[in-house]
């Protein structure tokens, strides 16, 4: 087989895999190898999905032993199989790197054989590229669950981040469409990469060239859609793998009909939740960098985001009695509960405001979007002039600034004659 | 007394420009034009043409730092290389209020001036930030080489990230809008003017990369969650002409592929 088809069917295969970041690590180039990272990652282009590619991403395989429903490589689908040697994609990786193509390899894999077998070969490439090729760009490689401890510790050692997909939502979710898999046995390679990190990190105070495990964190993902979960459960999931485990991104991916399991919904009929998937990665941003809490974001009478506004201005609309907020003297944490002004401006607005108070008109030259921020703010102690709005009618505001970027369901054309 | 408005012509460069500020400075006149050999030399106002001078340039260079701060130093270096119109007033705007109200002056950004060139020099920076992902190499006989058409002059600013990724090769660089190039071998790098650049033909290891990767661009993107908008709002159609994956290579080297094929 040729590289080109292979290449074909192995980025085909490692498409549905939400992680294509390339941040978390600064690491210079030096001089006899090649390559670098950057703490705030790099995009090298955009597919026509609108999403980044920034690592060549790929399967080392996609002949799996596995049958997930909800996945295109599963034993039982009748579809292309093919494999990499490692030299391969070796070479196929320091072709692309060389010429600006990419920022390094996410590198994931079918098991193949067994999860010991497949770690094995992933580890046997990612030695290559770095000891034989010299290459220091980033490399993200998946730990395949149920693999010996001490092959996901040599991986570790050699990627710059790793992961484990959750895969879906809930236990019940996963052992009626994974069958194979076990929570406990995705969470044990989780928990193992997350004291490998602790650890490393000690070393690394003692000893300035100890071995680094994973030093750009971990991360994982998980199926949106394909199961009844709440938003509710979901983010408090996230919340408790941000916390517990010290994950850098929880990934959510709107579920793709790729399979006719009739445990699934049916291709026919289903859309896949994209605004759906969209409203949960602002939440995740929420809990990240604006100090929200999951209990905050929604509770038990209103378990899903709304689709129609942002989770942050739903927030403001239940909790009017915390606004208005003066701009001039209020916290970063206060600030960055107000709509319309994210981390950069709540920043800048500290900045500023040391050299003198802060008009409306300042604001907008800061960056604050105030078409949606005005109705939650003061400046020296006065609203926007010009501003009236009531309660009932700010809502319906808020929804008209974001209705145009919601889908519409499509016109259709009128006929003249009935349809048989 | 009001110092004298003048019109000022100097080399384009950043020292120029410098040795500018230096003499407005030393003959207490107002600069309300700046003029470089490309634009049409009639103006209203008293000419001074004023030649770089390299101790003056450095002079002031070393004043921003101790009366704006590192900065205020920054901002008027960075300042210069941003495609703003009339940067050179509005630079010697941010220097003149700078240089009387010290550091805190670049931190106040709800200052027109401050505002004017705060945003012209982030959006240098953003643009270098997406050109660092953008640049697409050609190896061509064992030399990289890329080209770029900018809006800002980011050479400067893609130089340290380009010469650490690959410090054992040797590239090129260039950018079409402003005819510069970035030449870097192992232990040198230069940005130099260059006139009439022209990409050499591609060898057939480069062909079968750019295959490879055009292939894969294809297939990573997932059909059902097809989203053009949101690939030009991250990617604007102006990057796309010098990228690989929206090039297609002369018909002269997919000779060899359609030549299989029977001819009809």
């Amino acid at each position: 087989m040729e590289l080109l088809d292979k290449l074909n069917i192995l980025a085909d295969a490692a498409k549905y895999d939400a992680a294509c970041t390339s941040s978390g690590l600064d690491r210079a180039g030096r001089p006899g190898t090649i390559g670098s990272t950057t703490l705030a990652g790099c995009c090298h282009s955009f597919s026509a999905d609108g999403r980044c590619i920034s690592l060549l991403k790929v399967l080392m395989t996609n002949v799996c032993v596995y049958d997930c429903q909800y996945c295109i490589n599963r034993r039982s689908n009748d579809v292309p199989r093919a494999a990499f040697t490692p030299r391969e994609l070796c070479e196929l990786t320091m072709g692309f790197y060389r010429r600006n193509y990419i920022e390094g390899l996410f590198l994931s894999s079918a098991v193949s054989g067994s999860p010991d077998r497949t770690t094995e070969g992933m580890i046997e490439t990612l030695r290559l590229l770095r000891e034989e090729y010299r290459f220091g760009g980033y490399i993200h490689a998946k730990a395949i669950p149920g693999a010996d401890p001490l092959l996901t510790q040599r991986l570790g050692l050699l990627a710059d981040r790793m992961s484990v997909n959750i895969e879906l939502p809930s236990a019940p979710s996963l052992s009626q469409l994974a069958p194979d898999k076990k929570k406990e046995a995705i969470l044990a390679p989780m928990k193992q990469i997350r004291d490998g990190i602790t650890v490393s990190r000690q070393e690394l105070k003692v000893y300035r060239h100890a071995p680094r495990f994973a030093p750009a964190g971990q991360s994982t993902q998980m199926i949106i859609g394909a199961t009844p979960e709440t938003d509710r459960q979901i983010l408090t999931l996230s919340q408790g793998l941000y916390r517990k485990y010290q994950l850098k991104r929880v990934f959510y991916s709107a579920y793709m009909p790729v399979s006719t399991s009739p445990l699934l919904p049916t291709p026919q009929t289903f859309q896949p939740p994209l605004l759906r998937e969209h409203r949960l990665y602002q939440a995740d941003w929420l809990l990240r960098y604006y100090h929200f809490q999951a209990e905050e974001i929604l509770d038990e009478d209103q378990p899903d985001l709304d689709p129609r506004m942002d989770p942050k201005c739903c927030w403001a609309l239940r909790h009017l009695d915390f606004f208005p907020v003066e701009v001039n003297r209020a916290d970063y944490e206060v600030l960055l509960r107000v709509p319309g002004i994210g981390v950069r401006s709540a920043r800048r607005i500290l900045t500023a405001r040391r050299v003198g108070p802060l008009t409306f008109e300042g604001l907008k030259r800061l960056g604050v979007v105030l078409k949606r921020a005005q109705y939650f703010l003061t400046c020296s102690g006065r609203v926007l002039s010009g501003l009236h709005v009531k309660e009932d009618g700010l809502l319906r505001h808020l929804i008209s600034l974001e209705a145009p970027a919601l889908a519409a369901p499509m016109p259709q054309q009128l006929s003249l004659f009935a349809d048989h | 007394m009001f110092p004298t408005q003048v019109c000022c012509q100097y080399d384009g460069s950043f020292t120029g420009f410098l040795s500018c500020v230096f003499d407005c400075y030393v003959h207490q006149e107002e600069p309300v034009e700046f003029r470089t050999p490309g634009d049409p030399c009639c103006s209203l106002y008293p000419m001074r043409t004023i030649p770089a001078h390299e101790e003056h340039a450095k002079r002031v260079y070393r004043s921003l730092a101790q009366r704006m701060g590192a900065q205020g130093q920054r901002m008027v270096a960075r300042g210069f290389l941003t495609c703003l119109p009339d940067k050179e007033l509005w630079l010697w705007r941010l220097i003149q209020e700078g240089f009387q109200r010290g550091p805190a002056f670049t931190r106040d950004l709800t200052h027109p001036v401050v505002d004017r060139v705060g945003k012209a020099v982030l959006h240098l920076e953003h643009e270098a930030h997406l050109f660092t992902g953008f640049v697409r190499f050609s190896d061509l006989a064992g030399t990289l080489v890329g080209e770029i058409e900018p809006k800002n002059r980011v050479l400067p600013l893609l130089r340290p990230h380009f010469c650490s990724r690959y410090p054992q090769e040797r590239f090129v660089l260039h950018d079409r809008t402003h005819q510069e190039a970035l030449l870097y071998q192992p232990g040198q790098w230069a940005i130099l003017p260059v006139e009439d650049f022209q990409m050499g033909p591609a060898g057939e290891e480069e062909l079968s990369y750019r295959r490879l990767w055009r292939s894969f661009y294809d297939t990573i993107a997932i059909e059902g969650r097809y989203n053009p908008k949101c690939r030009m709002t991250h990617m604007p159609k102006r990057y796309w002409g010098c990228m690989t994956e929206f090039q297609t290579d002369s018909p002269s080297s997919q000779r060899s592929e359609s030549a299989l094929l029977p001819s009809p």
